[in-house]
């Protein structure tokens, strides 16, 4: 009965989709406030029954009711109540009603914050999230129904993909999607100031908070995402320009250029064309994302629908999307004024010279992801584009950006004077090179000039953003003066800093990760950059839904014991397949690392030990982005100016809404 | 033309400048990094290229998996149930690894028409078959070559 509850609101949630997609935009065209208003009911409406039918599916899969085919295929008695809650989002059906329940909830958010803007424009944009819904609405009943039934019910489910059981995992994809679907904001409002034909500061003062928080939500997902694949995987790796990770990176990068350009588009009036194509172009390459993960048309770790109709839909479904959006940009684009003028060397500039290079990056990730379908298409071959072509290409073109991290927020906007820039900057740039000659000259054992590359742009990222500090505070050097700093500022600081420390870990971790692999019995012991791993043995060791082989390595540093490193070979119960869970001592400057590879003779394993140095400043640098962000949208002149105009609006907007808050 | 515009041209010049600097740059590389797949019948045929690195697919012949004492070193035999080619690997191999398996492996040939892996992928679930590999076999299968060894993928 409650899976057909669910399967009956996500009905419901369809129709109220269909009356959001077109009585406030039919309203907003004949200036109908009543129609318009409809949008904010549907929005929390739908909300509403998502929530419902999530519910639903949570309940089937907390009570195992295999008699529902989604939870028998991914859920087991003997599966803990966490990962039985996690299942929910553990494959096709579930992850899809997890989109559509993010965007019910981004909706919903949309209606209830933002009643200080002009009604017609709410109404378009809620209509144009309500289209999107559609579209996921229909694909998940038509070809992906997570409630259908299955008769007769098996006694016991196929379990959830083991790879899967891991917390990590079990947040990664919620944090993405609702970076994924929050990026539909940004489209919505930028289609509805499009028709309007009204791009002006208070649309991208209104849009900037919002794609600010979807993207910081992309970059934590990016970064779990990344640090899973390091934990769960058993090969020690942080990234693999895997199809899937670069589906989450494309929409993060044209998402990172988009809130630079809002910025310049909100204090500048500037950029206003190339803003509202980013922010078109972020929500297409989310969709792209999904279509690249879920039609499975990708080889990869994630890729699980392999039924064609999906693909299909899915594809029909963006070009649609990509396809209409475009059309309108075309037909408004004439009549967008452009901004203020402004010189070579002025904010403006290199904020646009990060742009370009940021779409430059994400245009080569998309055609290497993009490639093996293209070939394949055109009957060229089937081909795979190597791992060191996006190394390449990515330390090609990054470093420039990371340049013009340290010089724009030390240029003024409009124009900067090109000495007192260099006064500015000139102590970063002296240590930057110092610091690159030093590891990138080969003084000692191990420099490199990458190593010397990697950290200069760090030191002159750090040191550049560092000086704005000083330049602020120049008048009055005094506590006070730096708690007034705004936050957004802090935000800024904060993130440009997350990303010199990310910098620093992916250059160590590249140029000095050592790695062994090798055959291993009971007592042996081996070294590895100075420490001596000695390998106990296996010894077998039940865990709730599997048995293990679990492993003791002790890891001594001359005679003192370090760490003890437990690495397991699992192998789960509902299903034959083995998993190798590696055992990590993690540290400030290296992780220890060691992964099981096969039982061999008499109690010997073959064994993959690894030193990482740094490895864990990747993701530090990542969540010091995504804090930098949240301190950014934390900054009162946002609240200020909701609050001055909702006062201003007065009780009369609350009222059309109807109280539906 | 006024000094505005001027130093618009120059910017917009040094953009393009350098998108297409770096796109012709990518292209050219790009071409390099390229990774073909072949079936174990074209490497037999000699279709594979001899000093390229390649993908070699299809499934783990049965009963072909040796393990050479004292090391990390297999030998295992793939197929495309028509022809097979025989790979060596040193390392870990991946925990869906087995015989009868459909795997991925990346390297280049070697004396003797042995295929040098130097990394074997096997897919997270066991249902799973590489497409490649999918797609290879049912081409086998098409012309007639048939075993009870095609399970359905």
């Amino acid at each position: 009965m409650i899976p057909e509850l669910g399967h009956f609101a996500l009905i419901l949630t369809l129709c109220l989709a269909l009356i959001q997609a077109t009585v406030p935009l039919a309203g907003a065209f004949r200036g109908n406030l009543a129609w318009m208003a409809v949008g904010r009911s549907t929005a929390f409406g739908q909300f509403v029954f998502l929530l419902l039918a999530f519910g639903c599916l949570t309940y089937a899969f907390v009570t195992s009711d295999f008699s529902v085919a989604y939870v028998a295929e991914n859920s087991n008695t003997r599966l803990p109540l966490i990962y039985r809650i996690s299942a929910v989002w553990g494959a096709h059906e579930g992850s899809l009603l997890l989109w559509v329940t993010l965007l019910g909830a981004w909706s919903a958010a949309v209606a209830a914050f933002s009643r200080s803007l002009p009604p017609a424009m709410v109404a378009r944009a809620l209509a144009v999230m309500g289209m999107v819904s559609i579209g996921f609405l229909l694909f998940m009943l038509l070809t992906s129904n997570p409630f259908e039934r299955l008769f007769p019910a098996p006694p016991e489910g196929r379990d959830l993909n083991p790879l899967l059981q891991d917390p990590g995992l079990a947040m990664h994809p919620p944090l993405l999607y609702m970076g994924y679907v929050g990026m539909s904001v940004a489209f919505s409002f930028a289609l509805s100031a499009m028709i309007g034909g009204k791009l002006d500061a208070a649309w991208a003062r209104w849009s900037r908070p919002w794609t600010t928080i979807a993207w910081v939500f992309l970059t934590l997902g990016i970064t779990l995402g990344s640090w899973w694949s390091y934990n769960e995987l058993g090969w020690g790796g942080w990234w693999f320009w895997d199809p899937v990770e670069n589906a989450s990176f494309m929409p993060w990068l044209a998402g990172t250029a988009l809130i630079h350009s809002l910025a310049v588009t909100e204090k500048r009036g500037a950029f206003k064309n190339w803003t509202v194509l980013l922010a078109l172009f972020a929500f297409s390459l989310s969709l792209l994302g999904t279509f690249l993960v879920r039609s499975g048309v990708l080889v990869s770790v994630h890729a699980f629908a392999t039924d064609p109709s999906r693909g299909i839909f899915i594809l029909v479904f963006l070009l649609i999307v990509v396809g209409s959006s475009l059309a309108v940009y075309a037909w408004r684009a004439p009549r967008i004024r452009g901004g203020g003028s402004f010189d070579l060397l002025s904010r403006e500039s290199f904020l646009l010279g990060g742009n370009v290079l940021l779409v430059v990056i994400a245009v080569l990730v998309l055609l290497g992801t993009l490639a093996p379908l293209i070939y394949d298409a055109l009957g060229w071959g089937k081909i795979s584009v190597g791992f060191p072509w996006f190394n390449r290409m990515f330390s090609i073109f990054s470093p420039l950006l990371f340049v013009l991290l340290g010089l724009a927020p030390n240029s003024r906007w409009k124009h900067m004077d090109g000495g007192q820039l260099l006064r500015r900057i000139w102590i970063a740039g002296a240590a930057a090179l110092i610091t690159g000659l030093i590891f990138g000259l080969p003084f000692f054992h191990g420099a490199s000039p990458l190593v010397g590359l990697g950290l200069a742009l760090a030191v002159w990222i750090t040191l550049a953003n560092l000086a704005t500090l000083l330049d602020r505070m120049k008048h009055k050097r005094s506590l006070g003066a730096l708690l007034r700093q705004p936050a957004s500022y802090y935000g800024m600081l904060l993130a440009h800093l997350g990303t010199a420390v990310a910098i620093v870990g992916v250059t160590l971790v590249s140029a000095y990760s050592v790695e062994k692999d090798l055959r291993m019995d009971p007592g042996d012991s081996t070294t590895l950059a100075g420490y001596r791993f000695e390998f106990e043995g296996a010894k077998p060791r039940p865990g709730p839904n599997y048995l293990a082989q679990h492993g003791i390595i002790r890891v001594y540093r001359g005679d003192r014991q370090v760490a003890v490193l437990e690495p397991e070979k699992r192998t789960y119960l509902s299903q034959t397949r083995p998993m190798t869970e590696a055992g990590i001592d993690v540290g400030f400057t290296r992780d220890l690392y060691a992964s099981l590879g096969e039982p061999l003779s008499k109690g010997a394993w073959s064994m993959r030990l690894y030193y990482k140095p740094f490895v864990r400043w990747i993701w530090g640098g990542g969540v010091f982005i995504a804090l930098g962000g949240l301190l950014a949208v934390a900054d009162r002149r946002y609240r200020m100016a909701v609050a001055r105009r909702t006062a201003a609006a007065g009780g009369g907007v609350l009222k059309t809404a109807g109280g539906k808050a | 033309m006024t000094p505005r515009r001027k130093k618009r041209l120059i910017l917009v010049g040094l953009l393009l400048a350098g998108v297409t600097t770096g796109t012709a740059l990518a292209l050219y590389s790009f071409k390099q990094n390229l990774m073909f797949f072949y079936p174990p019948s074209d490497v037999v045929a000699g279709k594979a290229p001899a000093h390229h690195a390649f993908r070699l697919g299809g499934l783990v012949e049965k009963g072909s998996l040796k393990r050479r004492p004292n090391g990390l070193t297999v030998e295992f035999d793939v197929t495309d149930l028509k022809k097979s080619v025989h790979v060596q690997y040193t390392g870990i191999l991946p925990d869906l690894f087995r015989e009868g398996q459909g795997i991925v492996a990346k390297g280049r040939l070697g004396p003797g028409g042995i295929f040098i892996a130097d990394e074997v992928l096997a897919k997270h679930d066991e249902k799973y078959m590489p497409p490649e590999v999918a797609a290879s076999l049912k081409k086998a299968h098409a012309k007639g070559v048939t075993t009870a060894e095609t399970q359905t993928p």
